[in-house]
């Protein structure tokens, strides 16, 4: 009765676990091709860098990627969308869904210690920890100069800002005093 | 020329269509300072917040086009009901239309709107509509970052010169008026509250002047005494001013149907 059972079953048993490895294979090779994804207005950081790509799953016979857009208005959030489909096609891991998920809203926080790195030695000062002031009341100041960051170029902590928006949604820009070089902050939210 | 859409009654949609409104006609305004800024860091300053703003309309438009779908109606798009709604069917408050001014007026009136947005995305993370819960959950950070930054220029002009200070206490005196609107509740108010769809406006009245009344205070400004005057740009009425910036705003896609570069 048991050997009957083997017999019949065994095939089958062997082809599922191969069709299971077969997903894990691909969904783990999304990984590594979306790790060259690079961000469109910051071309040192990818998408998985930036902590964007929030699932990859098989869904039927597609490789489905869930994304969260940085900014409400990003611009660059469509061309990394047609970035990542592109990608994934290339590597023959297609046919490719990509959804848009907002919630939960995505935070700086997100940003890996290898981004933060790649972020610095491009010139870019990384975000601190998003919204430490949240819930507390908001103070307002006439000048807000002295928003005291570490210059991505010279570590001198003598720096100031210049700007609290700057050339994308999610930069700031700042100044070192000690260098003199103009430098981009990545806003924490 | 292309012909105008048919916009859903239905109140919920009507209650995303003036949030996505406010939305859309404040980051207008402000857009119109691209290359006009009295300082770079403002021009871009303020193009940035246009750009948060529009990006929010256009999640809050996209999701009452689908609303209207699922009620039963024709399904219209983001850019369908930015481009091609008639001036009646637009339900911003009238203060967001009014001509952009001097800088006073703009940064004045973009801390009252951020403030207001700031406290209505608050209680939007509750809403019953998963998806405008989501979108809240973003722009709620964007409008902090606004209010901030507006909050900060509202105290450098009113401590500033005579100048700054005198066109801060003119800004007040034509933008109070308006401000009354954004806490009038109705039948639409009534209806999304009862849906958990989002608040009422007028709940958000005492927070929003806890807010902004010390820091006019702190300015050494005083709002003028209230008045019976009270705009309808909510209810689809407009000032004079509305036509202008829709002929802008829209001429393109009216003139030349499904554009796109």
């Amino acid at each position: 009765m048991t050997a009957a059972i083997a017999d019949v079953d065994e095939p089958r048993v062997t082809e599922v676990a191969r069709s299971l490895d077969e997903r894990e294979a691909r969904i783990a090779r999304a990984w590594e091709v979306l790790a060259s994804v690079l961000d469109p207005e910051v071309p040192v950081v990818s998408v998985c860098d930036l902590g964007i790509v929030r699932d990859v799953a098989i869904e039927g016979e597609s490789l489905a990627v869930v994304l969260t857009p940085t900014y409400s208005g990003c611009p660059a959030t469509e061309v990394i969308e047609a970035g990542v489909r592109a990608a994934l096609d290339d590597a023959g891991l297609g046919p490719v869904k990509v959804r848009l998920q907002r919630a939960p809203a995505w935070t700086t926080d997100w940003i890996s210690a290898e981004g933060r790195r790649k972020l610095r030695e491009y010139g870019i000062a990384p975000p601190g920890p998003a919204d430490p002031d949240q819930g507390v009341a908001m103070r307002f100041v006439p000048n807000r100069g002295a928003v005291r960051l570490r210059c991505p170029r010279c570590n001198s902590e003598h720096t100031e800002r210049l700007s609290a928006f700057g050339s994308t949604a999610c930069k700031a820009l700042h100044r070192c005093r000690a260098c003199g070089e103009p430098f981009e902050h990545f806003k924490p939210i | 020329m292309q012909a105008s859409i048919e916009v859903s009654r239905d109140p919920a949609v009507r209650y995303l269509l003036r949030i996505g409104d406010t939305c859309l006609i404040q980051a207008q305004r402000l857009a119109e300072w691209c290359g006009h800024a009295p300082i770079l860091e403002e021009d871009i300053a303020m193009t940035n917040m246009a750009l948060d703003l529009v990006g929010q309309s256009r999640a809050v438009l996209t999701r009452a086009g689908a609303l209207e779908a699922e009620l039963g109606g024709a399904a219209h798009d983001e850019d369908q009901l930015a481009f091609l709604r008639d001036e009646r069917d637009f339900l911003n408050p009238t203060v967001v239309e009014l001509p952009r001014g001097d800088f006073a007026i703009t940064v004045l009136r973009n801390f009252a709107l951020a403030t207001f947005l700031k406290l209505l995305w608050e209680r939007l993370l509750g809403s019953s509509d998963a998806e405008l819960a989501g979108i809240a959950g973003k722009a709620l950070k964007e409008a902090r970052y606004h209010q901030q930054h507006a909050g900060d220029w509202v105290l450098r002009l009113g401590g500033g010169t005579d100048e700054s200070a005198r066109r801060l206490r003119a800004a007040v005196d034509v933008l109070w008026p308006y401000i009354p609107e954004l806490f009038e509740a109705d039948e639409i108010d009534d209806h999304a509250r009862a849906i958990g769809l989002g608040p009422r406006w007028s709940e958000l009245a005492d927070g929003w002047q806890a807010e902004v009344l010390p820091v006019l205070d702190e300015a050494g400004v005083a709002p003028p005494a209230a008045r019976a005057f009270r705009s309808t740009g909510k209810k689809g009425v407009h000032s004079e001013h509305m036509g202008y910036i829709l002929a802008e705003m829209q001429h393109l896609q009216r003139s030349h149907p499904g554009g796109v570069w």
